[in-house]
């Protein structure tokens, strides 16, 4: 068990990096609690599997400190901070059987016999993996060889902390939906600190309590789901999470309050005196509302998704998506529009007002 | 990938089957024509049913460069395999050396193998030859030409000279394609450096291995050009093997009848030998 | 990776390039001096040897012949291997995994037993010590090879580059030429590389088929070491050059090596 602390790390894969785009993680401090379901979200290429590596050990970092229950574990290879990671793709021993398999980092450590084959019967019935124990590994489908994978991370008692990357990858679309939800319930039964990096927003906001959004080697915002969604700290959050993801449209400020085209639109948040720069008003197209009065709009689109429709107009020379149920009546042609002033925000240079560089 | 039959696609094949098939089929033709035929000249044929054939499956001449052929290529394969490996396995994976080494292995590849023979005739003779005069300088009695140790000595390090590289390239290869998740795993794990070596490692390398030992196999089995610059065959017959005897008897003694049927004998024994390995080494595997 | 690993492949590549030194630095030396007294590098330093490789005719025609059937092999069998290759890639039809490792077995053939018969039959089509003789005999070996190599890297290939193409209205000999091919760059060099590799360093059947108009180097080499008795400093000087073609074909390839001469199988 641990809780994790990462204290000013920075990254570069070059030897001398010179300008900021040479680093690939810039300056991060990350405070993980023991026991915690946690997620590491971004695009391709933000970092997060860079993190996920100085965490475990199997990256030196160029600056900063790796905490394990306040202890610096940044000198330690992985093999001595107990920790276990699945990967992409499944890593199975092919020659052995599912249970050798199961029982190598037990047997590496010394485990006597009898512990190991009670800890991996254990664990296999975790996984679901007994009927399949006598099996060469190498026959077994990919989410029974990430099983495997999961299954080894799982069977060492004193491991601290198990960190996942991308292990849906090359699962089977029909098998992931039952993967991800075995995760989570691993996790109610194994109370370790689980970190999870993804690139997908369905599986991160499923299975972690808590989620850190990456973005080009910073972290943008770190909250539970819920605060992701309804008070996106960045503009990148707001389009990253949701689907579709949120409206940015260009404001003006005047007196701290928004201003689009002349129409005064109330918002949760105050812009500060005197600001200046890229100025821009969000709002998820959840919380966009058809009124009598409002903004003027034309219907430009309207497609299917289900249990409801998207809608998408044209606003004072701004393209808009909102929702709308299946059974509500649109008009095509002009409608007007209100924004719920609880989840609509001002964004300063993409941040939040109020709250630059505030994660 | 899902093929459609097509029937039409023989007009493919046509070009590459009659190219093989006028070099493969007409000369086999002749070769199985003269093996059960008998001539005194004159262009004069008998028939004389398998009588060749039992004479040279009978014959002391074949019994011995069949051996010798057998201990020429177990002795190259015992060696250039786990050379081979060796070596690939303590290359690095990356970096602006990798170039420069498999460039420089390459190298004793593309030389035409009459000039391998050559060098190392010259290599290794006795008193102007660089190895041949340090081996006698530190005290060895060392003259292959005179010699029959020192012939087998020198006829097998040259050929592991010429051709563990092959062995290293194609293990190369396998290794390099290995991912790094893997390794990172095993070093969670906590495996053992042997323990990599013998789960993760070689279990990836079977194919790439397979092949180089296949290949080895077959081209050590056919060998001819390099001994015979060599030795030559001897001292007295003692490196000849079975290429070298087989062109002796046919281009040589132009014995028809006698090298007809050693050819076909020599065929069909490379044919099953290759099958065997094969069958042996992929057994259990997807392929 | 112990520190010291680097030490097992650097004492391999010392005791590969040993026996080429000696060669190189023989043929610097002249005849009298080699078997005079025994010396590490050429005392008196001659050009000699490759004086007389490049003046007189019956050596350097040697390199001029061995170049000259080497290349046209590499390009009938790439040509004819093409259109196989792709059948077997694309198609199933009647014979076929028979066909294939039938053409297999061909590269297995011992080169011995062929060369008596060789010699009977292109001297019975009026080929005998031409260039075509060698070129068309190599391919015995290097189709079956090119074959699979090709058939590999084109099994890389999706079908739906094939439908896309004849649905935007390409005729089949465009398509091959405009657009599979240059898909498979890299499988074509990997076969003729190998071609190429294995028609230049074969002698057995370049000599048999041989005798003065397309005369391999080797051959001539060969020569020289039992009529004049050992004109060693000459005999060097020549090995010497045979080596030059191929460590420039490597170095064209290098990429590839360091890349894990992917055959497309392995």
């Amino acid at each position: 068990m641990a809780r994790i602390s990462l204290v000013g790390l920075k990254h570069s894969y070059l030897a001398h990096p010179a300008a900021p785009d040479d680093w690939a993680l810039k300056e991060l401090n990350l405070e993980w609690q023991d026991g915690g379901a946690y997620a590491l979200l971004g695009p391709s290429g933000c970092g997060k599997t860079t993190l996920l590596n100085i965490i475990s050990g199997l990256l030196q970092p160029s600056h900063g400190e790796v905490l394990f229950d306040g202890r610096d574990v940044t000198p330690l290879p992985p093999e001595k901070r107990q920790i276990a990671q699945v990967f992409q793709f499944p890593v199975v021993y092919d020659t052995m059987t599912v249970f050798d398999n199961l029982a190598f980092p037990l047997r590496n450590r010394g485990v006597p016999e009898t512990e190991v084959r009670t800890r991996v019967q254990q664990i296999a019935e975790m996984t679901e993996l007994s009927a399949t124990l006598k099996k060469r590994a190498s026959g077994l489908s990919a989410d029974g060889k990430q099983k495997i994978s999961l299954g080894r991370g799982l069977v060492r008692e004193d491991v601290n902390a198990i960190l996942f990357d991308e292990p849906l990858t090359v699962i089977d679309p029909h098998l992931k939906f039952q993967l991800r939800s075995k995760l989570k319930e691993l996790h109610h039964r194994v109370p370790k600190t689980m970190i999870y990096v993804t690139h997908d927003q369905t599986e991160a906001l499923t299975f972690a309590d808590k989620v850190v959004v990456m973005n080009m080697g910073q972290v943008v915002q770190q909250g539970t789901p819920e605060e992701l969604f309804l008070t996106p700290h960045h503009t990148f959050v707001g389009h990253f999470i949701g689907s579709p993801g949120m409206n940015v449209l260009p404001c003006e400020i005047d007196n701290g309050n928004a201003v689009l085209k002349g129409h005064r639109i109330a918002t949760a948040n105050k812009a500060p005196a005197g600001i200046s720069g890229i100025l821009e008003l969000g709002v998820r197209p959840e919380f966009i509302h058809i009124s009598d009065t409002g903004l003027p709009a034309t219907v430009t689109g309207l497609s299917d998704a289900g249990r409801f429709r998207i809608a998408q107009v044209n606003c004072l020379g701004q393209t808009l998506k909102f929702l709308v149920s299946e059974d509500h009546p649109i008009a095509t042609g002009e409608v007007h529009l209100t924004f719920d002033p609880t989840h609509t925000h001002i964004y300063h240079n993409g941040w939040l007002a109020g709250q630059e560089g505030l994660a | 990938m899902n093929k459609a039959v097509n029937q039409k696609a023989w007009f493919f094949v046509l070009p590459v089957l009659v190219l093989v098939a006028f070099n493969a089929i007409v000369p086999l033709m002749t070769v199985v024509n003269y093996s059960v035929q008998e001539t005194f000249g004159n262009n004069q044929f008998f028939w004389s049913g398998l009588t060749w054939f039992t004479d040279v499956l009978r014959s002391e001449r074949f019994h011995a460069s069949l051996t010798r052929q057998m201990i020429f290529t177990g002795s190259i394969l015992l060696i250039e395999v786990p050379l081979g490996v060796l070596i690939a396995l303590a290359m690095p994976r990356k970096g602006i050396w990798v170039s420069i080494c498999l460039v420089l292995m390459a190298m004793p590849l593309l030389i035409p193998w009459n000039v391998v023979g050559a060098m190392w005739n010259i290599f290794a003779l006795p008193n102007i030859g660089l190895m041949g005069k340090v081996l006698n300088d530190l005290g060895f009695d060392y003259n292959y030409t005179r010699q029959v140790g020192d012939a087998w000595f020198t006829l097998i390090l040259m050929d592991v000279w010429h051709w563990t590289s092959l062995v290293v390239l194609l293990a190369y290869a396998g290794l390099v394609s290995i991912p790094d998740a893997y390794y990172q795993a095993a070093k969670i794990d906590g495996a053992s450096r042997w323990a990599v070596l013998r789960f993760i490692q070689l279990p990836k390398m079977k194919r790439v291995l397979t092949i180089a030992i296949l290949l080895r196999f077959m081209d050590s089995f056919n060998i001819y050009t390099e001994p015979v610059v060599l030795t030559g065959g001897g001292p007295g017959n003692s490196t000849t093997l079975l290429s070298i005897d087989l062109v002796k008897i046919a281009l040589g003694q132009f014995d028809l009848g006698p090298a007809a049927a050693m050819s076909l004998i020599y065929f069909l024994v490379i044919l099953l030998l290759s099958w065997i390995f094969y069958a042996v080494m992929t057994r259990n595997e997807e392929w | 990776m112990k520190r010291t690993s680097w030490l097992v492949p650097t004492i391999y590549i010392l005791f590969l390039m040993l026996p080429i030194y000696w060669l190189i630095s023989m043929s610097f030396k002249t005849t009298n001096e080699i078997l005079g007294n025994f010396t590490l590098w050429p005392q008196h330093f001659t050009l000699a040897n490759y004086r007389t490789i490049f003046t007189d005719p019956t050596w350097y025609m040697g390199y001029v012949n061995s170049i000259s059937y080497v290349t046209l092999n590499t390009v009938i069998s790439v040509t004819v291997a093409l259109p196989a290759a792709y059948a077997f890639s694309r198609y199933r039809f009647l014979g076929d995994k028979h066909l294939f490792f039938w053409l297999l077995t061909n590269r297995m053939a011992p080169a011995a037993v062929f060369a008596l018969p060789f010699f009977q039959l292109y001297s019975a089509i009026g080929l005998f010590d031409t260039y075509l003789a060698v070129a068309l005999a190599h391919t015995l070996f290097n189709v079956p090879l090119a074959v699979w190599i090709l058939e590999g890297f084109m099994s890389g290939v999706p079908r739906q580059l094939d439908e896309t193409a004849y649905v935007d209205g390409y005729s089949f000999p465009r398509f091959f030429t405009r657009i599979f091919i240059p898909n498979i760059k890299a499988g074509i060099g990997v076969a003729a590389f190998f071609c190429f590799m294995f028609s230049w360093v074969e002698l057995l059947l370049a000599k048999t088929l041989t005798s003065v108009a397309a005369k391999p180097i080797a051959a001539t080499m060969t020569k020289t070491a039992s009529s004049s008795g050992y004109e060693l400093g000459l005999l060097a000087a020549a090995g010497t050059l045979t080596i030059i073609p191929g460590a420039i074909v490597i170095y064209f390839v290098r990429n590839y090596i360091a890349k894990g001469f992917a055959l497309g199988r392995v």
